[in-house]
C-alpha cells in the first residue's frame, strides 16, 4: 500500500491559467473585471448602460459574454458600438480560465481597449471557485431578490471586490430592504465597495462607471 | 453543477500521480472542502461515485475533510472558530478580522497499491 501526499489546490491548473491570463492582460495594459450574478439580475443591462458613461470618460472597452447558449447578449452589447465576443459554455454553469484564455487573442486585436468586461454565466454558486484572471470580481444583485442573499451565498460575496445592487427602482414595490442587504453583504465581506443602480431610470450608473474608470486608470 | 467539473479535475490529478508512482489500483482519495466554499460535499461524493464506475478508479473511496469557517485577528493574531460572520476577536475585542480558514478546496493525499 502506497500513501502519496499531494497537498495542492484541486483547481490548481485553473489558477495557473488564470495567472497567465492576468499577466497577458496586464502586459497589454488591459484591466479585467468578472461580472457575476443570479440569472436576470441585470449584468447585460448594466454593461449596456455603462457604455455611454465610459465612452464619455474616453475609456475603450470590450466584452466577453459567457452564456449557456446563443449570442443574444453579445448582440445587445454590439448595438452600443462595443466589441463583444460570445463564449458558449454548453452545459458548464460557469466560465473557466481556459475558456477565457481562448478569447484573449480577440481582445488584443481590438484597438484602444483599457478594460475587459467578462460577463459570467448567471449562477450564484459555481463562478465563486473559478478565477479567470480578472483584477476585480463584481457581484450584481437585484432588488427583486432577497436581502438575505449574501448570507445564503457567502462564497460568491466573499470572493467579490464590488457589489452592485441593481433594480433599485423596484425596491419600493418589494419587501427588499437595501439597508439590510448592505449590512448582510458587509457581514460576509467587510471590504466590499457597494453601489446602487437602476438600469431602468439610470440612477447610480454614472457613479459606478466613474468608480470603475478610476480603478482601471489608477491601477496602471 | 460545478461539482462535476471539480471531480473531473480531481481525477485527472489522481491519474497523473498514479502514473508517477506506478500505482495500479486506487484505494482512496482524501480532499479538503472548507465550509465557506461553494462546493457541496454530498454532491461531490455523488459525482465521484458516478465518475469512477467502470474506470480503473472503481471501488476507491472519497474521504472529505470539512474544515470550519475561521477568523484571524489582524491585531493580536488569534485564530478562532466563527459563525455567521462574527467579526469581533474574542481575544482582544478588535474587529479587524479576516478569513483564516474555511475556504480550502484541496487534494490532500491518496492511497493505492
Ligand atoms: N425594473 C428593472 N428591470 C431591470 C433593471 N435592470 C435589468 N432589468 C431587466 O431585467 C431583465 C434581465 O436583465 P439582463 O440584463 O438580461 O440580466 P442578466 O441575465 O444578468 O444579464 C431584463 O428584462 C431587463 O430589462 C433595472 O434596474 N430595473
Ligand atoms: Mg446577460
Ligand atoms: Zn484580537
Amino acid at each position: 500500500m502506497h500513501e502519496i501526499l499531494i497537498e495542492e489546490k484541486i483547481l490548481a491548473r485553473n489558477d495557473e491559467i488564470a495567472a497567465q491570463n492576468r499577466k497577458a492582460l496586464s502586459e497589454r495594459g488591459v484591466y479585467a473585471i468578472n461580472i457575476v450574478s443570479a440569472p436576470g439580475a441585470g449584468k447585460t443591462s448594466l454593461i449596456e448602460k455603462m457604455a455611454a458613461e465610459l465612452k464619455a470618460l474616453g475609456m475603450g472597452f470590450a466584452v466577453v459574454e459567457g452564456d449557456l447558449e446563443g449570442d443574444l447578449d453579445s448582440k445587445r452589447i454590439e448595438r452600443h458600438g462595443i466589441p463583444a465576443l460570445q463564449i458558449t459554455t454548453g452545459r458548464a454553469c460557469h466560465l473557466d480560465a481556459h475558456q477565457v484564455s481562448h478569447s484573449l487573442p480577440w481582445v488584443f486585436e481590438q484597438s484602444g481597449i483599457e478594460l475587459l468586461v467578462i460577463e459570467n454565466v448567471g449562477n450564484m454558486v459555481c463562478p465563486a471557485e473559478y478565477d479567470l484572471g480578472e483584477e476585480m470580481t463584481v457581484m450584481v444583485m437585484s432588488a427583486a431578490e432577497g436581502d438575505d442573499k449574501p448570507l445564503k451565498y457567502p462564497a460568491i460575496f466573499s470572493a467579490s471586490e464590488a457589489l452592485v445592487i441593481n433594480k433599485t427602482d423596484l425596491a419600493p414595490h418589494t419587501d427588499f430592504d437595501i439597508g439590510k442587504a448592505r449590512l448582510n453583504a458587509l457581514k460576509v465581506n467587510p471590504n466590499l465597495k457597494i453601489f446602487e443602480t437602476s438600469c431602468r431610470t439610470g440612477a447610480g450608473i454614472g457613479e459606478w462607471a466613474r468608480y470603475l474608470a478610476g480603478v482601471v486608470r489608477h491601477d496602471k | 453543477m460545478h461539482e462535476m467539473s471539480i471531480t473531473r479535475t480531481l481525477l485527472e490529478t489522481v491519474r497523473q500521480e498514479m502514473e508517477k508512482a506506478d500505482i495500479k489500483t486506487l484505494r482512496s482519495v482524501r480532499i479538503r472542502v472548507g465550509e465557506l466554499t461553494a462546493v457541496e460535499p454530498e454532491a461531490l461524493r455523488f459525482c465521484f461515485e458516478a465518475s469512477v464506475k467502470g474506470t480503473p478508479f472503481e471501488g476507491a473511496s472519497l474521504e472529505i475533510e470539512e474544515p470550519p469557517l475561521k477568523g484571524g485577528c489582524l491585531t493580536c493574531g488569534l485564530v478562532f472558530g466563527t459563525t455567521l460572520f462574527e467579526r469581533t476577536c474574542p481575544g482582544c475585542g478588535d474587529s479587524s478580522v479576516e478569513i483564516a480558514g474555511g475556504n480550502e478546496l484541496d487534494i490532500v493525499s491518496m492511497e493505492g497499491v
